[in-house]
């Protein structure tokens, strides 16, 4: 039996990325653990509702040494979202997700909670400041053609390509892109959840364009577009074009 | 030092080793030392092309395990002094290349030689990186077809990222041969016109190859078209990009152009 679908609604499906603090213990785990009690008897409250990456590259723990292992912090009120670096041996059903690909952060600073140290104060109640710092880099200049096969990612912010995008080239962007050239693969700007970004081009012959999880195929692209300069945004579910003038 | 040039497509069937037997068989008539190496180790040509098939003994892939010594493996053409091949192994694979004596043979090369030309094999796979990788100069070869252009813009891809040059952070010479080039067809739109092509790839033009029957030719009775029939268009065109290559600023006649305005007037006066 053929099951019919009565919503013709796509799902969406969209990438976006958090800043977790991530924990690389050393052996021996005993002391390790030791250090980090020290640690949350100075902050306290560091770990809590904060998600936390378990990172044992080169701890070399198997299934049972890592299960006691997340056991433990556990105990110490600390909830591990994922693992890296373990052996795909290592994780098992239950335990959190193998995590990869991750992308070095400026390191949380960890300042001592005066709570302990003096008499309460409410201030001193607050959690610990761990803002990170704003990164700076917002934009991403790619001064040559963008070609067939290659794939420009950046999802802190807008791509501008100076050249054209090949077919069979992909730029995916968290903000805007803007193609100072023809752009005949694919473009997706915000890709990581901004309805916002847009896609700008000199000459749109593209295959592909996608902002914010929605997309657009080449055929559906008005012809009367093609090869014309062009702007694409999104309104609600439905991309926009509309030639530049 | 000689210079090495790759000639490379990412498709086959382009006429790279055509390409490659050619240009070298043209630089050797200006009294140049030209090497054409074939890097189609499993599936060579070249020595075919060059009409050198019955003088292979040893081949790169000895060299490359030390069974032989390089100038062994070197063969002489029979109407140019100048001109040496060093032919490709037709019994092995593309896995007896190893990236540390490919490095050494090329080295050894340019030390003797002004041009080091190493004919790639198709694909983007070992062979095609190895034979890129030591290149000072890349000609890319294709033809004016929407499937032959996009492999050429995959080739340039790698060719800035995968060679030597570029991961010293040096920029690759880049030349965009145009082969198997057809006015006629081009201006009824069955093919890509040079201006599309060279929108396309960015890159400067070497020159442009008319097709012709002569190329055939020239292959089937083992010579470089530019040794067969100097006097053939391909072989004047070949010529050309031979002295752009080496460094002069000529400008590029595209092929059909004149012959049409000749017909031009052949029509006038017999009509």
């Amino acid at each position: 039996m053929t099951e019919v679908l009565t919503d013709s609604r796509s799902i969406r499906i969209k990438g976006r990325s958090f800043l977790a603090v991530v924990l690389s213990p050393d052996l021996p785990l005993d002391d390790w653990l030791a250090r980090l009690d020290d640690l949350a008897k100075r902050s306290a409250g560091f770990f809590l509702g904060r998600p936390v990456v378990l990172d044992v590259t080169d701890l070399g723990l198997d299934r049972i040494q890592l299960k006691d292992l997340i056991a433990s912090l556990g105990e110490r009120n600390v909830s591990v979202m994922g693992v890296e670096g373990a052996r795909p041996s290592a994780i098992g059903p239950g335990m959190p997700p193998a995590l990869k690909g991750g992308r070095p952060a400026p390191d949380v600073e960890v300042t001592e909670s005066e709570a302990t140290l003096e008499a309460p104060q409410p201030a001193a109640a607050q959690p610990i400041i761990t803002e990170a710092p704003r990164q700076t880099l917002q934009s991403l200049v790619i001064r040559e053609p963008v070609r067939s096969g290659q794939s420009i990612v950046f999802t802190e912010g807008d791509v501008t390509v100076v050249g054209s995008v090949a077919s069979g080239a992909e730029v995916i962007a968290g903000g805007s892109v803007h193609i100072y050239g023809a752009l005949r693969g694919r473009a997706m700007a915000g890709a990581v959840g901004n309805a916002g970004a847009r896609i700008f081009c000199r000459k749109l012959e593209a295959e592909l364009v996608a902002i914010d999880g929605v997309y657009k195929m080449a055929e559906d692209l008005d012809p009367a577009l093609l090869g014309q300069p062009v702007q694409l945004w999104l309104d609600g579910d439905a991309i926009i074009a509309e030639k530049l003038i | 030092m000689g210079k090495v040039i790759v000639v490379t497509s990412g498709k086959g069937g382009v006429g790279k080793t055509t390409s490659t037997a050619a240009l070298g068989a043209a630089l050797a008539q200006r009294n140049e030392k030209v090497v054409v190496v074939d890097f189609d180790v499993g599936l060579r040509n070249l020595d075919l092309v060059m009409g050198a098939e019955r003088r292979v003994v040893y081949d790169l892939v000895n060299v490359i395990q030390g069974d032989a010594k390089l100038p062994q493996a070197l063969i002489r053409d029979k109407r140019l002094e100048t001109l040496f091949l060093l032919p490709a192994s037709q019994t092995r694979d593309k896995d007896n290349l190893t990236p540390e004596g490919v490095e050494q043979v090329i080295n050894e090369l340019k030390r003797y030689f002004d041009w080091v030309i190493c004919d790639s094999p198709a694909g983007i796979e070992r062979g095609a990186t190895l034979a890129m990788r030591h290149a000072d100069v890349a000609v890319v070869v294709t033809n004016p077809e929407v499937s032959s252009v996009r492999d050429s813009d995959r080739i340039i891809g790698l060719l800035d990222s995968k060679t030597l040059k570029a991961e010293r952070g040096e920029r690759m010479e880049k030349h965009l041969l145009l082969t198997r080039y057809d006015a006629t067809r081009a201006e009824r739109g069955d093919m890509l016109k040079v201006d599309d092509v060279l929108e396309i790839l960015s890159i400067p033009l070497l020159g442009i190859i008319p097709e012709s029957t002569d190329v055939l030719r020239a292959s089937n009775i083992g010579a470089p078209v530019t040794l067969a029939d100097a006097r053939s268009a391909p072989a004047m065109a070949y010529f050309e990009a031979a002295r752009r290559l080496a460094g002069e600023a000529l400008p590029v006649s595209i092929p059909g152009e004149k012959r049409g305005l000749l017909s031009k007037i052949f029509t006038r006066r017999a009509a």
